[in-house]
This record gives C-alpha cells, sequence and structure tokens, in this order.
C-alpha cells in the first residue's frame, strides 16, 4: 500500500532506517528530484569530476512560516545555496539535501515542500543528487528543517572574493531590497498585515552567468540575505580594509516595501533579500556590468549604488535624499528571528 | 508614499536649508536644543547637521523615555521579575537598560525571569486575562504620548475586576524636564527648543507657554520627519533673529492649542501627580511624573508587592546626566565608541535608537572624535 500523501502525517518510524523511511524516500523524495544520481540509490552519488575548480557551500533553513507568499521552505532551501555557490562565480551543479522532519507534520505540505523544491532544483538547472531524512519527537522540531550542501563549477579566471574590494570599484545592486524579509513579516503571528508584498526568492546563477560573460573585471558577489544590504557592504567593507560612500536615492526599495518599513519602524537596508546580489567591480567595468544585469529578468532594476574608497574605519557612508551623511552601521540588537 | 515622501523631499530639504543659510546671522550663533528623541534620531538618521550653516547648533535633550529613567527604577522592575517571580512586561529598548549588580532585564530574563517584550500596554494585558495564575507587570514608561494607553488598560483591568495586572508607573511629564534644564543656574546656554511632536498632540500647545513668556525661549513644535525640523529651524532662527519669543506650530497636521482632550481627561481620571521624581541627568524634580490614583491603588505594582524605589547612582564613567542636560555631546563621553556601543551600552542614552548616544554612534560617528567646541560654547 502507498504512502497516504494527502492525509497521512509524518511518523516516528519515517526516519527510523526500516521499511517505513524507504517507502517516504521511494514515493516523495526519489520521485520528485528523479535524476540518474539518486536513482543509484547508495548512500553517496557518484558523480563525475568536473574540469577546474570546484565551490562547496551549505545552508541551513528553519523559516517561520514555512510558507509565504512567493515561495516556502523548499524553494527558499534550493534557492539559497544555489545563490550561495553562485556568488563564488561558480556555476551550481548539484545539491544534497537533509530533512529533519517533526512527528506529526502533514505529509500533504511535505509534499508541497518537496515539489516546490524539485521545481526551484529544475529552474536553476541543479540536481538534487543525495540526501537524508531524520524525524524528531512531537515538540521538538518546527515541522520541517532543511539543510542543502551545494557543488558548483568555477569557470577559467575567475576569482571573487569578499576581500578583493579595492578605493575607486562600484559598488551594484541588482535591484529592489527588502521583499523577503517583508513577505515573511507580514505572514507572523500577531504581526499579519496585508501587503501584497512577494518574496524575491530566486536563483541567481542565470543572473550571474550573464554577469561573467559580459566580461566586466568583477572582485566579489554576494547576496545580501541575513541583515540585508547593510549587513552585506559592512561584511565587504571590513573583509577588504575599506570604506565606501553610497547614494540612498540610487538604491531601490518598492513603495509597499517602504510603507511597510515605515509602519514597523525598520530600514529596508537591514530587511532580508533571497534573490538580490552585490556586485563590486573594477570602475571603468561598470556601466557594461550594469547593462548585463539589466539586460537578464532578475537584474531589470539593477543600479550602481555606490563606490569603495580608502577609509580605515569601515564606515559605509551614505548620502542621504535630504543631501546629508549618514553611516549604514552593522545591525545592532534584536535581529529579526527566523527569516530563512 | 503618500504622507512621507512629502516630508523627505530632498529638494524642499536643499531650498529650506538656503533659506536657513541666508537668514541665520554669521555672527551670532543659535543654540537650538531638539527636546525629543525623536528629532535627534531624525536629525542623525538624514544627516541634517550637514545642511545647516556653521552658526546653527543643535543640542540633544531630554526627550528620551528610556534615557531618563534611573537605574533605580529598572533595579524595581527586576526585583519584580527575580524576587516576586511576576511575568514583567515592556517595550524593547527598556529591557537592555544596564541596571545594578551588572543585570539589565534581559540578563534577569536568562536567569530564569520571566520578561516579556510587549508592544502595546494592551499586549501585557491581553497576558494577564489569558494567565490568571500568574501576576502581571507592566512596566509603563515615557511621556505623555505613552501616557494615555497606560491610563485605559488600567481603567479596562478595573472594569473588569482583573486581579492579576498592575503597573509599574514611570510615566514623565514634558514640561516639567523643559523647566529643569532652564532652571539650572550652571546648564547650557539656549536660544530656542524644537517641542516635541506626539507629546504635543496630546497635551496642545499651551504648556508651552510659559518657556516663551517668562523664560524668553522661542518653541517651535515639530514633527519627526526631517522636512519638519528643518522647517522648525528656520522658524526658530526667524523668530530669534527678529527678537521674537513665541510658541509656534510647524506640526499643525497633528497638533492644536488645546491638544486631545478626552486622552487628558482620560490620564486625569487615572492618574495624578508625584509629588517628586528622580530623573536621570535631571535630579529629582518635583511634580514631573505620574502615579495612580489611590481609587486605582490595586493596579500599582510599587503597592502590591512593596518594591520602593531606592535611587542608585550612575556609572562614574558614563555622561549621560551631562548628554541628557545638553551640556555635553556623546562624542564628549570618554567612554563613548570604546567601552560604551549600542551592542554593549554604559548608559541608557547609548540603549534606545532615540538615545543622543545611540543615534551619534548609529549614523554620525564618521565625523571623527571629540572636540572642545560644545564646552566652550557652554556659559
Amino acid at each position: 500500500m502507498s504512502i497516504d500523501l494527502h492525509h497521512g502525517r509524518v511518523e516516528m518510524n519515517h526516519g527510523s532506517g526500516g521499511r517505513a523511511m524507504a517507502q517516504l524516500i521511494d514515493e516523495l523524495f526519489a520521485r520528485q528530484f528523479a535524476n540518474d544520481y539518486l536513482a543509484q540509490g547508495n548512500d553517496g552519488a557518484m558523480l563525475p569530476a568536473p574540469a577546474g575548480r570546484l565551490v562547496m557551500s551549505t545552508d541551513s533553513h528553519v523559516v517561520s512560516p514555512l510558507f509565504f507568499p512567493g515561495g516556502n521552505i523548499g524553494s527558499l532551501s534550493v534557492h539559497g545555496t544555489v545563490n550561495d555557490v553562485a556568488m563564488m562565480g561558480a556555476r551550481p551543479l548539484y545539491l544534497a539535501a537533509s530533512f529533519i522532519l517533526e512527528e506529526g507534520f502533514p505529509l500533504a505540505d511535505l509534499l508541497r515542500i518537496v515539489e516546490s523544491m524539485a521545481h526551484a532544483a529544475a529552474g536553476a538547472g541543479v540536481s538534487i543528487v543525495t540526501g537524508d531524512t531524520k524525524v524528531v519527537e512531537k515538540g521538538k522540531g518546527d515541522g520541517v528543517f532543511i539543510t542543502t550542501t551545494g557543488v558548483g563549477v568555477v569557470r577559467d579566471g575567475i576569482i571573487l572574493s569578499g576581500n578583493l574590494a579595492c578605493p575607486g570599484d562600484k559598488v551594484l545592486l541588482s535591484g529592489s531590497i527588502g521583499e523577503h524579509g517583508m513577505a515573511i513579516l507580514s505572514q507572523r503571528e500577531g504581526l499579519s498585515f496585508d501587503t501584497g508584498i512577494v518574496s524575491d526568492s530566486a536563483p541567481l546563477n542565470g543572473l550571474v552567468e550573464a554577469m561573467l560573460d559580459s566580461g566586466s573585471r568583477l572582485r566579489a558577489l554576494r547576496d545580501p540575505t541575513r541583515g540585508g544590504l547593510a549587513t552585506t557592504l559592512n561584511e565587504l567593507a571590513k573583509q577588504s580594509g575599506v570604506g565606501m560612500r553610497l547614494d540612498e536615492a540610487a538604491i531601490p526599495v518598492c513603495p509597499a516595501v517602504s510603507a511597510a518599513c515605515e509602519f514597523l519602524g525598520l530600514d529596508p537596508c537591514y530587511i532580508a533579500n533571497e534573490g538580490k546580489l552585490v556586485a563590486i567591480c573594477e570602475p571603468q567595468d561598470a556601466d557594461r556590468l550594469l547593462a548585463a544585469m539589466r539586460g537578464h529578468p532578475l537584474g531589470q532594476n539593477a543600479a550602481i549604488i555606490g563606490e569603495v574608497v580608502d577609509d580605515r574605519n569601515g564606515f559605509i557612508q551614505m548620502t542621504t535624499r535630504m543631501g546629508g551623511r549618514r553611516i549604514l552601521d552593522w545591525l545592532s540588537g534584536e535581529p529579526l528571528p527566523r527569516i530563512c | 508614499m503618500r504622507y512621507v515622501d512629502e516630508f523627505r523631499d530632498g529638494d524642499l530639504a536643499r531650498h529650506l536649508a538656503a533659506a536657513i543659510g541666508s537668514e541665520a546671522q554669521g555672527t551670532r550663533r543659535y543654540h537650538l536644543m531638539e527636546f525629543c528623541g525623536g528629532h535627534t534620531h531624525a536629525i542623525s538618521r538624514y544627516g541634517l547637521g550637514d545642511l545647516l550653516p556653521p552658526s546653527v547648533h543643535m543640542i540633544h535633550g531630554p526627550g528620551c523615555p528610556v534615557c531618563v529613567l534611573p537605574i533605580g527604577r529598572i533595579d524595581q522592575a527586576i526585583r519584580l521579575a527575580l524576587e516576586h517571580r511576576v511575568t514583567l512586561c515592556s517595550y524593547g529598548d527598556c529591557l537592555r537598560v544596564p541596571a545594578s549588580l551588572g543585570l539589565s532585564l534581559l540578563k534577569a530574563k536568562a536567569q530564569g525571569a520571566d520578561v516579556r517584550m510587549v508592544y502595546a500596554v494592551t499586549d501585557a494585558l491581553e497576558l494577564a486575562r489569558q494567565n490568571s495564575e500568574r501576576q502581571v507587570v507592566f512596566l509603563a514608561i515615557g511621556f505623555e504620548t505613552t501616557t494615555p494607553p497606560t491610563a485605559v488598560a488600567v481603567q479596562q483591568a478595573a472594569a473588569s475586576g482583573l486581579k492579576n495586572f498592575s503597573v509599574l508607573c514611570n510615566h514623565v511629564l514634558t514640561p516639567a524636564a523643559m523647566h529643569a534644564i532652564l532652571a539650572s543656574p550652571a546648564g547650557v546656554r539656549l536660544d530656542g527648543f524644537i517641542g516635541p511632536a506626539h507629546v504635543s498632540t496630546v497635551i496642545g500647545s499651551r504648556p508651552y507657554e510659559p518657556f516663551a513668556r517668562d523664560h524668553g525661549k522661542p518653541v517651535v513644535i515639530a514633527g519627526f520627519e526631517p522636512l519638519d525640523v528643518m522647517q522648525a529651524v528656520l522658524m526658530l532662527v526667524r523668530q530669534i533673529n527678529t527678537g521674537r519669543a513665541e510658541v509656534e506650530n510647524e506640526f499643525t497636521r497633528a497638533v492644536t492649542p488645546e491638544g486631545n482632550l478626552k486622552a487628558q481627561a482620560i490620564v486625569n481620571e487615572v492618574f495624578e501627580l508625584r509629588d517628586g521624581f528622580e530623573w536621570r541627568g535631571l535630579g529629582s524634580l518635583p511634580k514631573s511624573a505620574l502615579k495612580l490614583r489611590p481609587r486605582y491603588a490595586d493596579f500599582d505594582a510599587e503597592a502590591r508587592f512593596g518594591v520602593g524605589y531606592v535611587p542608585v547612582p550612575d556609572n562614574k564613567a558614563c555622561e549621560c546626566g551631562a548628554i541628557l542636560r545638553g551640556e555635553k555631546r556623546p562624542q564628549d563621553c570618554r567612554i563613548f565608541g570604546t567601552a560604551c556601543t549600542p551592542d554593549r551600552p554604559v548608559g541608557s542614552c547609548m540603549v534606545s535608537a532615540e538615545g543622543a548616544c545611540a543615534a551619534h554612534y548609529t549614523y554620525g560617528r564618521f565625523q571623527g572624535p571629540a572636540t572642545t567646541v560644545a564646552r566652550e560654547e557652554m556659559q
């Protein structure tokens, strides 16, 4: 008898290594993620070794709520790791996925999540080649936690790193900020408000390919997830031992995000994104890179938002819309919990 | 975004800056105190200092509710949570203020105390309703803006006969603090005030008239948006240039001369004046804070649990007191940005986003080390 994926629930024996677990893997995960490597059915996937250098990255996903406008923990877990690999200038090839399931979690929800992962993987052009499933007792998890690990290959001659930013370099942003974090917040119990904001969760490897194809000399790429744009820029500045000067008016923010941030007393620069990237490039290539980004669907609203400067304090200084100056500092105090 | 973008228009800001620049006389100095932390935050966040001419000096005032609360008041809340095992609720910033014995409410929480961050007093009321076996205490802080909601909560608790809800009342009064700053003999030199925005929606513009009439200090009530602040500075410069001292209202979209009479009536029904109340930085000020009227004594946490106020001196290295009186700037404090940062605050002004130190650290510290300008200018 097959598993009732519509009315059933996760049981302890789905993680016990026995027949029930084998059945869940066969009928749910293997069916949705179907590929030759997974079909090997072994403890690990045996993969052909690509030429060149490999990039590997891992990311755990504990977002709450599990389903949000624009995605769910499944699609997010694919995009999160695909993007981390892509930020190294690599083409993501394979993913491993580990699930921690809470006893009693509806299998119908798990099916939605796994379908969404399969869809996201196909969209990003990666295969989920191996995985693991554990079940914890009711009350000891929060539905589903997913850890994904990705492997990609870097094309020859590309070296991207957060410590390579130099004074004079330009800082580019691929689009409007704050949509993922506000989409999650808008669904939070106690805070729920109707904004129509949809998460920007998306695979950025295609955009990165287009940027690399443009031949622009890139120094670093990074996706501004937790802590938002401000945190990412501070990380890059610290790593490179430089400062930055930004123009607030150049940073794209959609009106709904602006309004929701205003309402909650938040700054969009500190709100998480899951489908945006920051690029640092040599100044003479900035316009060419911007054109390449705008030519890609995920970079239509890309903008040059500032430049790298010599500053031993590592300050990210921003000219406000008013014409005054301020710092865009590290996030302080309580970060917003569990957004990815 | 309507009602927001209009007040953050860069072109208008530059026009106002040009007007201030041309009308402010280079031969004199304009020492203007923005009373409210909300204004301090706006000035720092939008970098408005860069738009003002060198002759205009903004001095941060004491209008930050978390900042003016002395250590002894936080100690009371911690005693309630740790010793009396109540569920202690307050606004987020309050939880991080350093108190005696290296504690804060957050650290008490880590020791097992039941401390909750709430967005509004109604959340605390709801907690009490849903947990009848728990004593729920709301640490009520703030100027006249947050007082009416506390008053309504007490009325509702009384009406429904709630036995497990009480208030640790620390509501304070704006005019009393303004008076204390002007009355200080060794105090800061001031030529005018930017008057509170939200406080004035409740109390109206009339309570500021004595400062203009008796002390000769112009007051311009202003909203918290950057253009409100710029417009208020221009209005103050014009008053000072023409030798006028009046209460003017820039924030006409929300403030009337008489204020919100309904809110005032509710506050008056629930609260009465304390004889004295100790403020951080300003010392003990007569008739400067509120307590529950005898008819609501059942909801007074101080009385219910017998936790009296014990004064505690500030950390010796901390300059919060002088900063709250406008006598020093955050960067004049020798532990600013070193021993005292928003992540590890020593004084209360580094805790709240409205605190002068937190605002300067977060937005303005690129402007470099301390100078002696502020001290030289004090008389």
